[in-house]
C-alpha cells in the first residue's frame, strides 16, 4: 500500500502541490445484536480506499477514491490539486503547517485476543445469554444487546517523508432492558448506555465486562423505576458515576477545547466555543481538584482516542487541559498550532476513514482521579444530603458549550451518608464553568475507568469517531436538578 | 459512478458465488463534493467517489449481511462467504419472510416519481462552488459579518436486486447550501437543499442569514417560562422529527413507541395532518425501501387523530397476528422497511405536513403576536421522556423577541423542555409547507408554526 500512496504523492507534486499526504485505509467491522431472545442483526463490512490531502496555491484540497489502480489514484491526486486551486480563489492567507519530524513507524493496538478470530457463535451465545437473563425478569418489555469490533489498518505517507503503518482495534458491547407500563417507558443499560463500553482492545475486554453477571440486576432496576419517586426539582448536591462524568467531560470540556471550533471553523454546524484565545492560562475553569488531560498515548490506557500517530503523522502526546482548575491547553493541529503560540501540533487530527478529511478530534480527554484514597462508598458516606445519578439517558448543550442539561437513567437520594430511595427521571443542568468550579470531591484511582464514546459527530460532511474519557465518580455542590420535567 | 448495468453484472457474479437459498444485493454509489468556508475563506474542500454493495443471504429463516466497496471477484467472494457464515450459525427466525419478487414489491406500479436527477447539479465543479462561496462572502463583507458554511453537490445511484428477479434502481442529485453569518454577539443562519441546483438562491440565503445576524445584535435576556413561539420551518422540522421513529409497527410491538395505546385517538390539534409521500414534488429519495418494496403514500395523522403507522413486510404479518390487531389502524406492508436484518423495522422518512386551511406567512404570525419568541433554528435536541415525548434543546442563530406585532430585538438563546404532544396540540397558525432541512432530523416538507405555551426552562450566556 505504500507504493499506492507514493503514486498519489508523486502525482500531487507534478500537479503543483507544495505539500501532500496520502492515507490508504482498510477497515473491517463486525456488528451483532439480539432483541428479545433472537438475533437482531448480524453483519460484517469492509471498506478500502485512499484519501489525498494537498496544499496548492496556499489552500487545502482533498479527494478520495475507493479504486486503487494507478490511474484512479493519479486522478484523485489531480482532483485534490484542482480543488485546492479552486479554494485558493477565496482565501485570506496561506495555510501554515507547524513543523513536524517525518516519522517512520509501525504500530498496532496491544491486544490479547483478536476479536475477528473469535467465532460468531461464541459472540452470539454470549449476547443471547445476557438477553435471556434480562427477558426473564417480569416487567421487562424489551431486551436488547449489541457487540461491535473494528480493525482499521492505515498507511500514511507525506511529501515530507513520513511513512507510518498503524493498525487499530476497537471492541464494544453492552445492553439495555426496557420496561413499558402505564404511561412510562423506563430503561437501564450496562455497562453504559448507547452501545455499552468501548475501548481500543481485543476481545479480552468483552470477557472482562461481566456482562451476564449484571444482566438480571440491571433489568430489575428498569422495572423498579416504575415504582420510584420522581426526581425532585431544586438545587442540591449531586454525585455522578464515572460513565456520566465521562460524557460531561466530553460535552463541556472536550468539545470547547477543540481549536478549530474556537477559531470559528465549525461555526455553521457544530458551533463555536466560549473558550476564546484570551482565556488560555487565565480562566478558572474548575475547582482546584479539577485536573484534565488530553492524552492519546498508550500509557494513558486503551481508550478510543489512543494511537501512536494522528492522521497527519504527529506523534501521540499528552496535553494538560485543566491544571488545578486553571485552563491550560487546547486540542490543536499542524495548521492551528501557531494561533496559540505553539511550536508543534498537539497531535489530534483524525478522520473517520479513507474518504474523510482529518480534523481536530478529542483523543482521551480525562479527568485525573483524586490523590487521596476515596471510594464511591466513602464519598456517599461523607455526603449529608444529595442525589447520586448513574448512566446517561439524554444530553444537550448549547453551541458555545455553556448551558447543558443531562438526564440519567437512575438515581438514588442520599440522606445522612446513605442511599435512602430510588429516584426516576433524574436530570441536572447548569453552566459549564460554574459546574466545574462546584466540584468538591473526586474518587481515587480504584474507581477510575477509561470510558469510550463511540458516536462523536463533527464536521461537514459529518464524521463519527470514537473518543475516550477517563473519570471516577465526583461530587458537585449547588446543582440545579429536575428542570427537564419543569412545566410538563 | 456505478451504473445500473454495472450493478446488474456485479449481482450476477454474486449469485454465482453464493450457495444460499436466497441472495439480495443493495448498491449505493455516489460522487460527493463539499466546499466548506469559515472566517470568510474556504478552509476545507473535499470530493469523494465510492460505491458499496451490501449482500444479504438467506438460509431457511436465517439471514445476515456483508458489505464491501471492492468489486473484484476475490472481494465479492469474501463478502458472500462472510454473509453466509454469519447467517448459518443462527437459529431460524420464524418471522423472516422469503424475499419479495417484482410483483409483490410493486415495481413499476403506483405512478412515476418525479425525476430527481438533474444534469445541471451533477455538472457543478470546484470552481463553480468557489464562485458561489465568493458571492456569499461578499454579502458578509457588505454587512461587516463573518460567514461560515457549506456548499455541497452530489450525484448518486442506489439499487436493490434479488434472486427472485427484483431489480430496482434510482438516480438522484442533490445540492445543499448552509450559511451562518456571525456578528460580534449575534448570528443568523439559513439552509436549503434540492435535487435541482437551480432551486437554490445563494444570494437570498446569504442576505437572509445576514439580516438575522444584524437584527439580533446585542441580544436581551428574558426569563424562562411558557411563551408563544413562531418556529421557522427548519426549527419545526428538527423538533417534530423526533416523533417519526415511533410511527413504526416494530416500535409498537417493542412497546417503545409513544403511540402504544394511542393509535386511533386524537393526540394532536384538529389542524394537524401528516402524511408520508415519497412522490411529493418537494420530496427527495428513492421510491423503494430496504427490501425493494415500493414506498406507498400513507396518511399518518388526520385532523389530529393518529390513523396508523408504517410497516415492513414481516412487521405487518407479525402485527396482524398479535394483540395489537384491530387497535392500530390498517396493517399492511407500506414500503417503509429498512434493509434486513435490523431491529427497528421501518420508519416514514418522506414526511409532508398538511397545508392549513388558511396559511399565514411568518410576517403575519408576527403581526398577530402580542408577546412571543421568533425562532430561526433549534439545536442539540434530545429525547428526555420517550412516552410523553418531551425533548430538550436550545435555540440558535437568530432568536427574537416579538412584542405588539413586531420583532423588537434579539434574545439570548433559551433551553426548552417541551412535550411534542403538547406542542402539536397548541399550534395556532401555520404557513404553506415548504421543503426544509436542518441538522437534527431528516429533510421534510413542513410549514412554519405559531405555537402557544412553548416551554423554555433556562437561558444561556449568549
Amino acid at each position: 500500500m505504500n507504493s499506492t500512496a507514493q503514486i498519489a504523492l508523486d502525482a500531487s507534486s507534478v500537479r503543483g502541490a507544495t505539500y501532500a499526504d496520502a492515507r490508504v485505509v482498510a477497515i473491517r467491522n463486525r456488528s451483532l445484536s439480539t432483541k428479545n431472545g433472537r438475533v437482531g442483526h448480524a453483519s460484517e463490512s469492509e471498506s478500502l480506499g485512499i484519501g489525498v490531502r494537498v496544499i496548492a496555491d496556499g489552500a487545502w484540497g482533498f479527494a478520495a477514491s475507493a479504486e486503487l489502480s494507478r490511474a484512479a489514484v493519479e486522478a484523485a491526486a489531480a482532483r485534490a490539486v484542482e480543488i485546492a486551486k479552486a479554494a485558493a480563489r477565496v482565501k485570506r492567507e496561506d495555510v501554515r503547517l507547524a513543523p513536524e519530524p517525518a516519522a517512520v513507524a509501525e504500530w498496532t493496538t496491544p491486544y490479547r485476543v483478536d476479536p475477528f478470530a473469535t467465532s460468531v457463535e461464541q459472540n452470539l451465545d454470549l449476547l443471547l445469554k445476557v438477553d435471556a437473563e434480562m427477558s426473564a425478569v417480569p416487567g421487562v418489555t424489551l431486551a436488547e444487546t449489541g457487540m461491535n469490533f473494528q480493525r482499521e489498518e492505515s498507511w500514511f505517507l507525506s511529501s515530507e517523508g513520513a511513512r507510518i503503518h498503524q493498525t487499530k482495534y476497537s471492541t464494544g458491547a453492552g445492553y439495555t432492558a426496557y420496561a413499558f407500563a402505564g404511561s412510562e417507558i423506563q430503561k437501564r443499560s450496562y455497562p453504559n448506555s448507547f452501545g455499552g463500553q468501548w475501548q481500543n482492545r481485543g476481545y479480552e475486554q468483552i470477557e472482562e465486562m461481566k456482562l451476564v453477571e449484571n444482566a438480571r440486576r440491571v433489568a430489575e432496576e428498569a422495572v423498579a423505576l416504575h415504582h420510584a419517586d420522581q426526581c425532585p426539582e431544586g438545587v442540591t448536591t449531586i454525585i455522578l458515576d464515572g460513565s456520566q462524568l465521562g460524557l460531561q467531560i466530553h460535552e463541556s470540556i472536550g468539545h470547547p477545547i477543540e481549536l478549530d471550533r474556537v477559531l470559528g471553523m465549525e461555526a455553521n454546524f457544530a458551533g463555536t466555543s466560549f473558550l476564546t484565545l484570551d482565556k488560555l492560562r487565565s480562566l478558572r475553569y474548575g475547582s482546584e481538584l479539577v485536573n484534565v488531560v488530553a492524552d492519546a498515548r498508550q500509557e494513558h490506557g486503551p481508550g478510543l482516542g489512543t494511537f501512536a500517530y494522528d492522521d497527519e503523522g504527529v506523534a501521540a502526546q499528552t496535553t494538560p487541559i485543566i491544571t488545578s482548575g486553571l485552563f491550560t491547553g487546547y486540542l490543536s493541529s499542524r495548521e492551528t498550532a501557531h494561533t496559540i503560540g505553539a511550536r508543534r501540533s498537539g497531535g489530534t487530527l483524525r478522520a473517520e476513514g479513507w474518504n474523510r478529511l482529518p480534523m481536530i478530534r478529542m483523543t482521551n480527554v480525562s479527568i485525573l482521579p483524586g490523590e487521596t484514597p476515596l471510594s464511591l462508598e466513602q464519598l456517599t458516606a461523607a455526603t449529608e444530603d444529595g442525589i447520586y445519578m448513574e448512566t446517561n439517558k439524554s444530553w444537550s448543550i448549547d453551541d458555545k458549550r455553556y448551558n447543558f442539561q443531562f438526564g440519567c437513567e437512575i438515581a438514588w437520594e442520599i440522606k445522612h451518608g446513605k442511599r435512602v430511595r430510588m429516584l426516576k427521571n433524574p436530570s441536572y443542568s447548569g453552566i459549564t464553568t460554574e459546574f466545574w468550579n462546584s466540584m468538591d470531591a473526586i474518587c481515587s484511582r480504584d474507581e477510575w475507568a477509561l470510558w469510550g464514546t463511540p458516536n462523536c459527530g463533527k464536521g461537514q460532511p459529518q464524521q463519527v469517531v470514537g473518543t475516550g474519557h477517563g473519570a471516577s465518580p465526583a461530587r458537585f455542590r449547588n446543582i440545579r436538578v429536575g428542570s427537564a420535567y419543569k412545566g410538563s | 459512478m456505478l451504473t445500473e448495468e454495472q450493478a446488474a453484472d456485479i449481482f450476477e457474479r454474486i449469485r454465482r458465488f453464493s450457495s444460499a437459498d436466497e441472495v439480495e444485493a443493495i448498491f449505493n454509489g455516489s460522487r460527493f463534493a463539499l466546499t466548506r468556508f469559515a472566517n470568510n475563506t474556504i478552509h476545507q474542500n473535499v470530493e469523494e467517489e465510492n460505491s458499496i454493495v451490501s449482500i444479504r443471504t438467506n438460509f431457511g429463516g436465517r439471514t445476515a449481511r456483508s458489505t464491501t466497496n471492492q468489486f473484484d471477484d476475490q472481494s465479492l467472494q469474501r463478502a458472500v462467504e462472510a454473509s453466509e457464515n454469519l447467517a448459518r450459525v443462527q437459529a431460524p427466525d420464524p418471522d423472516l419472510l422469503p424475499m419479495p419478487d417484482a410483483d409483490e414489491a410493486g415495481s413499476g406500479t403506483g405512478g412515476a416519481s418525479p425525476s430527481r436527477f438533474f444534469e445541471q447539479t451533477a455538472a457543478i465543479t470546484p470552481a463553480d462552488r468557489a464562485e458561489v462561496v465568493k458571492r456569499i462572502v461578499s454579502v458578509a463583507d457588505q454587512h461587516k459579518l463573518t460567514a461560515a458554511g457549506i456548499y455541497s453537490t452530489s450525484e448518486s445511484g442506489e439499487g436493490i436486486f434479488n434472486g427472485r428477479g427484483l431489480a430496482n434502481w434510482h438516480r438522484q442529485t442533490l445540492a445543499e447550501i448552509s450559511i451562518t453569518m456571525l456578528a460580534e454577539d449575534s448570528s443568523g443562519w439559513q439552509k436549503l437543499n434540492s435535487p435541482a441546483v437551480g432551486n437554490l438562491d445563494p444570494a437570498w440565503l446569504a442576505e437572509t442569514a445576514a439580516q438575522k445576524a444584524v437584527e439580533s445584535a446585542h441580544p436581551r435576556e428574558i426569563a424562562p417560562g411558557k411563551y408563544t413561539v413562531i418556529l421557522e420551518p427548519a426549527a419545526v422540522l428538527d423538533v417534530v422529527g423526533f416523533i417519526f421513529w415511533d410511527f413504526s409497527g416494530v416500535a409498537i410491538l417493542d412497546q417503545r413507541s409513544f403511540l402504544n395505546d394511542r393509535v386511533g385517538g386524537k393526540l394532536f390539534g384538529e389542524n394537524i395532518n401528516i402524511s408520508d409521500d415519497v412522490a411529493h414534488p418537494l420530496q427527495a429519495g428513492s421510491p423503494f425501501d430496504g427490501e425493494g418494496m415500493r414506498r406507498r403514500p400513507v396518511t399518518l395523522v388526520e385532523n389530529g387523530i393518529v390513523k396508523r403507522v408504517v410497516y415492513a413486510r414481516a412487521t405487518a404479518r407479525k402485527l396482524k397476528n398479535s394483540v395489537y390487531a384491530g387497535k392500530v389502524g390498517p396493517i399492511e406492508p407500506t414500503g417503509h422497511g429498512f434493509p434486513l436484518p435490523n431491529e427497528v423495522g421501518e420508519m416514514p422518512m418522506n414526511i409532508v405536513l398538511g397545508a392549513p386551511k388558511t396559511p399565514q406567512s411568518v410576517a403575519e404570525m408576527i403581526a398577530s403576536t402580542e408577546r412571543g419568541v421568533l425562532v430561526t433554528r433549534l439545536w442539540y435536541i434530545r429525547e428526555v421522556d420517550p412516552y410523553e415525548k418531551i425533548v430538550t434543546g436550545m435555540t440558535r442563530d437568530g432568536t427574537f423577541l416579538v412584542e405588539n406585532g413586531k420583532v423588537q430585538c434579539g434574545l439570548r438563546n433559551l433551553r426548552f423542555n417541551e412535550s411534542l404532544i403538547s406542542m402539536l396540540s397548541n399550534v395556532e397558525a401555520m404557513s404553506t409547507p415548504m421543503r426544509a432541512c436542518g441538522e437534527e432530523s431528516f429533510d421534510m416538507v413542513v410549514p412554519a408554526m405559531k405555537v402557544r405555551e412553548f416551554n423554555f426552562t433556562e437561558g444561556t450566556k449568549f
